[in-house]
């Protein structure tokens, strides 16, 4: 069973949501990221989104479009990202680790390069913000023949047809971008969430994480009452955007930050 | 044209591929956006009365036909085939922008669509949308890197007159790409209310296909006006090619014709060898940004790589679809034109025929200047002055040391 399937299960099993936070590799510095994964996942992080800085993040807000450009300026790329997931491995092996990013480092890599290096290192799921089932008949199987998930994107104007694609191509779990916008905007509304969870969960068994617009614990515990993974990215950064004089103290802040949406979405469901 | 012939090239397919090029590539927020303009399109791209309506618009607001002028003078300077110019730069608004700015408006008015939005380089495409959108009484937002803001002074005053709000993008290299990706972000918060007008044939389908087909009355228009002065094909086409909605227009008419040569014209900066340049067909390699797989400037781990021409409107790191499929399959020929050449042009057509043109459409001119010699005296070579040159003024005059 794969990292992934086995986290939800026994996620499943518990009673509670996964916690999942958003990073993007090398931000602000790449000394920083391999110490900070190991630091989120021991204030009780589940599944780890490790974003792939993109010269051109279009749906993007404001807060990781900045993430992106600092990491770009330190030397980042595909190839140092899957290197910090080997780092990574070498001390934790049960952490599943899902590559976020945009399709031109992979079509640069190459298709099926990219997934047996994805496999080598560890990666459990891949999601291309700009890659549709539709254009995934060649890149999807690849990756699933490595036993490395394919996640694709719901929004809420995706129709059943296309929630059904999505649950027929996509495995790992299900990333629904809870409002029309780009990551770090506005404020979710959790009964359209809750509405448009209700929708999905009838046409797929896959378990749903829901992103764009969790600030806080409060937000982490309303989405937690109605999804199965609550994913934060902006928050995160933003407290690393505040602290660039001082990593040390980002790192605390983004663990008490983590924490506190732990505590908040355990005592919802408990 | 034969009918048999005239069945041949039919791209893009369904999907919007151009064989491996083209396509949807953009998050899903924005995939029903696209599926419905791509219904919308497909109705009323047959639908007589909007074709009408564009059609009048044409005629007596934009000023078509253009018309296309022999450059004797030139001509016989250069000593080799006869050079004609297919003047888009009469055009309301100088370009030929405003030929795909009135047909997505149209369109976004059958769609009950209140807001505009647009990207722009050198500001002719948000020049065209404000324009059109004040005549139509609706909203628009024009997305300008604060470079281009910096070096197109007059066109970003030019859009406030017309009452659209110029918006200044930071991130990235702050030019036409960092404009795009901002417009693309306004579009998927905005999708309800929100028409996003892409000025050339890149981004998703069915962008590529659509903006073609609103400009391929250049090429149209060529095909009949040339029967009519010499009263067979051109030999050969040349058009300047940043994203490529100009030349597509020309070429697009013409490619069942196997006589016709055509040539695209790509910006080459300082000279490809600098890195200074914008030359995606002739040293970028097939990748996928702005929702679509084309050829891109970037560097080796797929990182998009600024580029640079003395015209922001050829400063692009991509290049539409299509344009990418006919490379490939070789039915067109891509080659590259220096800042300085372009500016040779610029000069040469100035003082030989009175026209002043753009600096885009300079590095067509410059081609022109370079294939003509080649060719025999009855030869003729059809090249679209796609615009023209009086937002230039405060760059020529710059590169010449004179202050405005």
């Amino acid at each position: 069973m794969s990292r992934l399937a086995k986290t939800f299960q026994s996620l499943s099993l518990s009673g509670r949501k996964a916690l999942i936070p958003f990073v993007t590799a090398g931000d602000p510095v790449p000394d920083f990221t391999v110490p900070l994964l190991h630091a989120m996942v021991a204030a009780g992080v589940d599944v780890i989104e490790l974003g792939v800085p993109f010269s051109d993040p279009m749906a993007d807000g404001p807060v990781i479009q900045k993430a992106s450009e600092r990491a770009l300026e330190q030397g980042m790329n595909l190839t140092r990202v899957l290197s910090m997931v080997a780092e990574f491995r070498k001390t934790d092996d049960t952490t599943p680790i899902v590559l976020m990013g945009y399709l031109n480092p992979i079509e640069f890599m190459g298709y099926a390069d990219f997934a047996q290096a994805a496999a080598r290192v560890g990666v459990d799921g891949v999601l291309t913000v700009d890659m549709p089932p539709e254009e995934a008949e060649e890149y999807a199987p690849l990756l699933k023949a490595v036993n490395i998930d394919p996640i694709f994107l719901l929004a809420p104007n995706s129709t059943e047809e296309r929630i059904k694609k999505m649950a027929a191509k996509g495995s790992g779990y299900i990333y629904y971008v809870s409002l029309k916008g780009v990551t770090g905007a506005g404020h979710l509304d959790v009964d359209d969430v809750k509405k448009k969870m209700a929708q999905i969960q009838q046409l797929t068994d896959l378990p749903i994480g829901v992103g764009f617009g969790v600030k806080n614990a409060e937000t982490a515990k309303a989405v937690a009452s109605v999804a199965d993974g609550v994913v934060v990215g902006s928050a995160i950064i933003n407290k690393i955007q505040a602290n660039l004089d001082n990593l040390g103290l980002a790192q605390q802040e983004v663990v008490t930050l983590l924490s506190s949406m732990r505590q908040a979405m355990d005592n919802e469901v408990n | 044209m034969t009918e048999e012939n005239s069945l041949k090239y039919d791209m893009p397919d369904e999907a919007g591929h151009f064989g491996p090029y083209g396509g949807k590539f953009v998050a899903e927020t924005l995939m029903l956006p696209i599926k419905q303009l791509d219904e919308a399109y497909q109705e009323y791209s047959k639908d007589p009365e909007f074709l009408a309506e564009l059609d009048k618009d044409l005629h007596h607001y934009v000023g078509r036909p253009s018309p296309i002028y022999h450059a004797e003078r030139w001509s016989r300077e250069l000593g080799g085939a006869q050079i004609y110019l297919k003047r888009e730069d009469l055009n309301h608004t100088g370009a030929h922008k405003i030929n795909n700015a009135i047909g997505q408006a149209l369109l976004a008015k059958r769609m009950g669509k209140t807001r505009i939005i647009a990207e722009t380089g050198a500001g002719q495409h948000g020049v065209a949308t404000a324009t059109v959108a004040a005549r139509l009484g609706l909203e628009c937002v024009v997305y300008m890197g604060s470079v281009d803001i910096a070096r197109q002074v007059q066109n970003v005053y030019r859009m406030r007159l017309l009452g659209a709000k110029v918006v200044s993008v930071d991130s990235g290299s702050k030019t036409l790409k960092d404009a795009l990706n901002e417009a693309m972000r306004d579009w998927v918060t905005n999708v309800d209310d929100t028409f996003y007008i892409i000025g050339t044939v890149a981004g998703p389908h069915p962008y590529p296909a659509l903006v073609r087909d609103f400009q391929t009355i250049i090429g149209r228009e060529s095909k009949a006006q040339l029967q009519t002065m010499i009263g067979r094909l051109p030999d050969a086409l040349v058009a300047c090619v940043g994203g490529g909605s100009n030349a597509i227009g020309l070429f697009h008419p013409f490619i069942d014709d196997a006589s016709v040569k055509i040539y695209g014209v790509e910006a080459a900066g300082d000279g490809i060898e600098t890195g200074r340049h914008s030359v995606t067909l002739g040293a970028g390699r097939p990748g996928v940004l702005h929702g679509n797989r084309t050829y891109l400037v970037a560097d080796d781990h797929g990182e998009i790589l600024e580029t640079h021409s003395i015209s922001a409107g050829l400063d692009y790191p991509g290049v539409g679809p299509e344009h990418a499929w006919l490379k490939d399959s070789g039915r067109a020929e891509y080659v590259n034109i220096t800042d300085d050449e372009a500016v040779e042009a610029f000069y040469a057509l100035t003082r030989m025929e009175g026209i002043i043109p753009a600096l885009e459409s300079s590095h067509a001119l410059a081609y022109a200047m370079k294939l003509a010699p080649t060719m025999a005296k009855d030869e003729v070579i059809l090249v679209n002055l796609s615009g023209r040159g009086d937002k230039d003024m405060h760059t020529v005059a710059e590169r010449e040391g004179v202050e405005l």
